[in-house]
């Protein structure tokens, strides 16, 4: 599970080999790793040292232990400490007592304010039965009006919106507006600024004063580096906002920034949104986030979509399979096929512990299972299930029923007995880790990749 | 204090709360730390470590720099202070690539060929369409016949904000609506530039997360009916990065030029706090140039980047 950063970790730690406790000298080049790992995942840098002193106290004094190795003990003082900072409870977004809830959505340009604001819209109404009317308080931007119109009406929400280039105004008949139709919900829209111009943070201070909100956002692009502290810090100085939306979270960011904001800050992450369909928002999960800033993978989900494919007992069935050395074809055929109807190929390599590492120069062809299949397809289940009897003359009816050549059956036979040793090996990983890894080693070998 | 002030190019009200460290002096401070030795201090590099971290140029580039500081310190020995400046500048910009006579970044200059067709790529909500409006008007302003592609057919709105600008900058606009085919725009857009005479196209496309690979692979599709009508087109191909991204922008860097071969950077959004150190990684393991700086959000906004002024930026405090 802590694949990544124990893997780094191992090899700083070899200080450590043969101390019986942890102590300031000879954690010095694992809290430098530590250190590192942060700052390539964005982490600001004062957050980043301040942190690191929170490990080292942590660490200091604890008993070296010999039951694990090293680097995974520390990889998880780490990750504990990085969970207890995002903190544990999950806080909703306030409701009014009297309605309309009024919620206000500011941040800097392009950090996906519009997208967020429809999407926070269809996700109250779908899950909280709530009536949402959006705000366009962007009155700047080209054509701005007519994007959150056009997300709108695809949700079936409607959009207030004014001529005149007047946030203020516009946020303010907005909530007038919600009031006469008796909707419940008001979402306001605001213009993308610099926290440095301080005209347009003025106007979002207004718009606030104004309209009062019950809640308000401060919305963030997952990839932003180093600044995400100034930007915060700014916008909570004027805005106060009530939480954080974290965007753009279905690249392969590691999202530092979300614990430079939170140790800054001090405000909880309350959504998380990972695509531009407008039902990708959900709420923040801490322990996911410092997986994804430690480059563990997101292991929580990976796992949550694999207990949706996997029936328990047939995993059980395949651990022993794999353990008495009798796993054949015919598993993995039908392991292949569980692992399709997970969803894309490269989005499951995603979720996988260092798999982005592992993979990143290498295009993940999402059809490569289909030769394969093809040549299992072709094999009687006499075959399958003893793959030691494909003989030559086997092998070339298979190659010539599956339309590929007798070398590609040779080589997948070749990979697959390769990949059983493999399996056998990776016990300690989780199953569809086995079967990545197993795929991982066939990559780029079978001909037809 | 914004980023702009101090390379002296944008002067615009700026909020004077201290969110950022001082920097005053640094240069001078470094200067006399090593100044007449032949190492380095570790409390000097500890706090040019910290300089380049908090501006993003990461830690793999910054240990880079580093070494190459104590490489020539070790090598030429008992150096003075305003010797040892002028090696910190001239090894970070060592690391950003030069721009290239035959895509000229100059609004002035002839292309080699006519018509130059750019093709502008990156993530959502970098500033690619603001970035095309203003070098729309910039290239239109020094003489040149400029056309737009309005290939960002996914975004809500996106061929509408497209248009303004082509209106701003006063420039034809070759467009079919949302949703149409971006390909079939692209090749619309440079035929249609072709027939017309046209100087230059200037072709936005929907912004797309680099590890989307259909959208990536729709990318490479776009660049390559574009080459069917002109040949070696898209002559530019171009990657907008936000100067706020993180290490994120080195794998979009990276994605994006499997794809689609950049030739060139801009950098947005240099008008905040941010100083968007990537890019010297960036141009340094692409080999690209960064070609243009955004700085704020009028269409006279962009400008042709400096390097010397960029590196001075990093490091100076006013």
């Amino acid at each position: 599970m802590f694949e990544d950063l124990s893997s780094k970790l191992n090899h700083a730690v070899q200080s450590l080999k043969g101390e019986a406790k942890i102590s300031d000298v000879n954690i010095a080049e694992t809290v430098r790793e530590i250190r590192r790992a942060l700052l390539d995942a964005d982490v600001n840098y004062e957050v980043a040292k301040t942190f690191t002193n929170h490990i080292k106290e942590r660490a200091m004094g604890e008993d070296v232990l010999t039951a694990v190795n090293p680097g995974q003990q520390f990889t998880k003082i780490v990750y504990d400490e990085m969970v207890e900072m995002f903190g544990q409870e999950r806080e909703d977004i306030a409701v009014a007592h009297t309605p309309p809830t009024v919620i206000l959505i500011a941040g800097l340009q392009g950090s996906g304010k519009t997208t967020f604001a429809a999407k926070l819209a269809k996700y109250l109404k779908e899950e909280n039965n709530r009536n949402p009317i959006l705000a366009a308080a962007d009155v700047y931007r080209p054509a701005a009006i007519n994007q959150i119109k056009t997300l709108a009406d695809s949700i079936n929400v409607p959009v207030y919106s004014i001529e005149q280039k007047d946030a203020v105004r516009a946020a303010k008949e907005a909530v007038s507006m919600a009031k006469s139709l008796a909707l419940d919900t008001v979402i306001i829209d605001t213009a993308g600024r610099m926290h440095v111009d301080e005209a347009m943070m003025n106007e979002v201070a207004e718009i606030k004063e104004a309209v009062q909100p019950n809640e308000t956002l401060f919305v963030v692009d997952s990839m932003t580096g180093q600044d995400a502290v100034n930007t915060a810090k700014e916008f909570n100085e004027r805005i106060n906002y009530d939480g954080v939306v974290l965007t753009k979270l279905d690249g392969d960011t590691r999202g530092g920034a979300a614990l430079s904001i939170k140790t800054v800050v001090e405000k909880p992450i309350k959504f998380v949104s990972t695509g531009e369909k407008l039902d990708a928002l959900s709420p923040f999960y801490p322990d996911r986030m410092a997986q994804r800033i430690l480059g563990m993978g997101d292991v929580v989900s990976l796992v949550e979509k694999a207990q949706k494919e996997f029936d328990q007992e047939e995993a059980e069935k395949l651990q022993k399979k794999i353990k008495s050395d009798s796993f054949d074809l015919e598993d993995f055929r039908q392991q292949l096929q569980q692992v399709k109807n997970m969803g894309s190929i490269s989005d499951l390599v995603g979720m996988i512990p260092g798999a982005d590492k592992a993979l990143q120069d290498q295009e993940i062809d999402e059809d490569s299972f289909k030769p394969i299949e093809a040549i299992i397809n072709s094999m009687t289940p006499e075959e399958r299930h003893n793959p030691d009897i494909l003989n030559a003359t086997r092998r070339r009816r298979i190659a010539k029923g599956s339309g590929t050549k007798v070398q590609d059956v040779n080589d997948l036979m070749k990979q697959f007995n390769q990949m059983k040793k493999m399996m056998q090996s990776f016990s300690g990983m989780g199953k569809i880790g086995q079967m990545m890894q197993g795929m991982k080693g066939m990559k780029g070998k079978l001909p037809f990749n | 204090m914004g980023f702009l002030e101090k390379i002296g190019l944008k002067k615009k009200e700026k909020v004077e709360k201290g969110v950022e460290k001082s920097r005053s002096g640094i240069m001078g401070k470094i200067g006399k730390a090593i100044a007449g030795k032949d190492t380095v201090d570790a409390e000097v590099l500890d706090e040019l470590e910290e300089i380049l971290i908090t501006s993003d140029v990461g830690v793999q580039t910054t240990i880079e720099i580093i070494n190459r500081i104590e490489d020539r310190v070790a090598q030429d020995k008992y150096l003075n202070s305003s010797e040892l400046q002028r090696i910190l500048r001239e090894e970070i910009i060592a690391l950003l690539k030069e721009t290239k006579s035959d895509k000229p970044a100059d609004f002035k200059a002839q292309f080699p060929t006519k018509p130059h067709i750019v093709l502008i790529v990156g993530v959502n909500g970098v500033g690619k369409t603001t970035t095309i409006g203003k070098l729309a008007y910039l290239y239109k302003a020094a003489g040149k016949k400029v056309m737009l592609g309005a290939a960002d057919t996914f975004r809500a709105a996106a061929v509408d904000q497209l248009k303004i600008w082509s209106e701003r900058a006063d420039v034809p606009i070759i467009q079919q609506g949302q949703d149409a085919d971006p390909a079939a725009v692209a090749f619309d857009t440079v035929s249609a530039a072709k027939s017309r005479g046209a100087d230059i196209a200037l072709i936005d496309t929907a912004g797309r997360l680099h590890n989307k690979k259909s959208l990536m692979d729709e990318l490479a599709k776009i660049k390559r009916v574009m080459g069917k009508v002109v040949d070696d087109a898209p002559h530019e191909v171009i990657l907008v990065l936000d100067a706020s991204t993180g290490q994120n922008a080195m794998q979009q860097a990276k994605a994006f030029t499997s794809f689609v071969d950049i030739t060139g950077l801009v950098l947005t959004k240099l008008d905040g706090t941010a100083k968007g150190g990537i890019v010297i990684g960036v141009s340094n393991e692409l080999e690209v140039p960064v070609k243009y700086i955004g700085v704020g959000e009028e269409i006279e906004d962009l400008q042709v980047f400096d390097r010397e002024l960029y590196v001075n930026s990093l490091f100076s405090d006013d």
